[in-house]
């Protein structure tokens, strides 16, 4: 599922995305987590990547600083 | 690589069989998504001529309540037609709302026809601007495994193309073959010998059912 709509904001996929990543994980733990397909989980790691709310580590995918904030916003 | 179509006018080469199915990235009803977006799972593409046309939405309403049925596969549903997303969008909403069904897998919206041309899914003589009913079945490791193309009047069987990813998997698991209408869990074809003392050895296996030594059968 797209992840970033249009105006920057995050789609209902995007935050359940977003808020599995509350720990680092890689993308099949993050296929458990969400109980999304593994092709969704990977495009939307990718638009999250881009918008700069996740970064890729050697274990799997972080939040950044920025999807921190993202995450703990009301 | 590029050939030539009826007319001499340069086409991509047609996808074959045993070889890596065609890169792309295209615009869908969920999103951006890569071919490789799909790796380490099955996958079957498959393009229908146009949104809104009965025979399509027959077949899709048949894809998506089998989609659980291939997800318990391990295989993904991509369909394909040369149409915008909105188009999907408000198509898949119908859908849902005159059939009760949801569509639940991705559709590549192929305006510019680039996944259609890389995959042969244009053929001519059916039509110019529509793309015919193919199905690519596409491996976990991203090759392509079979192809079947109907013409536009002919609704595909979903059930055929659940026995045909059924097959496949199966050959790899077990290194074997499928014979004739073959469903899950009938006897399955073991390769035939190489040599005559494999052939002499091979009719005298217990646990096999021989019509003759290169014809072959077991129960898994």
């Amino acid at each position: 599922m797209a992840c970033v709509n249009p105006d920057g904001s995050l789609s209902p996929s995007g935050l359940v995305l977003l808020r599995a990543l509350d720990a680092p994980g890689a993308e099949r733990e993050l296929t458990e987590r969400t109980g999304r397909p593994l092709f969704q989980v990977r495009s939307g790691l990718r638009e999250l990547q881009s918008a700069g709310l996740v970064r890729a580590i050697p274990v799997g995918f972080e939040l950044t600083g920025v999807g921190r904030e993202w995450l703990s916003s009301p | 690589m590029m050939t030539t179509d009826g007319n001499g006018a340069a086409a991509p080469r047609l996808p074959r069989l045993g070889e890596p199915a065609p890169a792309f990235e295209a615009v869908t009803t969920q999103g951006t998504l890569r071919l490789e977006d799909f790796a380490g799972s099955w996958l079957v593409l498959f393009s229908h001529p146009a949104d809104f046309t009965p025979v399509c939405t027959t077949e899709f309403a048949a894809f998506a309540k089998a989609l659980p049925r291939f997800r318990e596969l391990e295989c993904e549903l991509l369909g394909l037609s040369i149409d915008s997303v909105y188009s999907h969008i408000a198509w898949m909403r119908n859908v849902e709302e005159k059939l009760g069904v949801k569509v639940q897998f991705p559709v590549i919206a192929d305006l510019d026809r680039q996944v259609a041309l890389a995959y042969g899914m244009i053929m001519p003589g059916e039509s110019r601007t529509e793309t015919v009913r193919c199905v690519f079945v596409i491996d976990d490791r991203q090759n392509l495994r079979a192809m079947i193309y109907y013409p536009l009047t002919t609704g595909r069987n979903v059930e055929e193309i659940l026995r045909l990813v059924k097959a496949l998997q199966v050959a790899d698991r077990s290194a074997v073959a499928t014979p004739a209408n073959w469903v899950e869990g009938e006897p399955v074809i073991v390769p035939p010998p190489l040599t005559q003392e494999a052939a002499a050895q091979r009719v005298a296996t217990p646990d096999l059912e021989c019509v003759d030594w290169y014809l072959c059968t077991r129960t898994l």
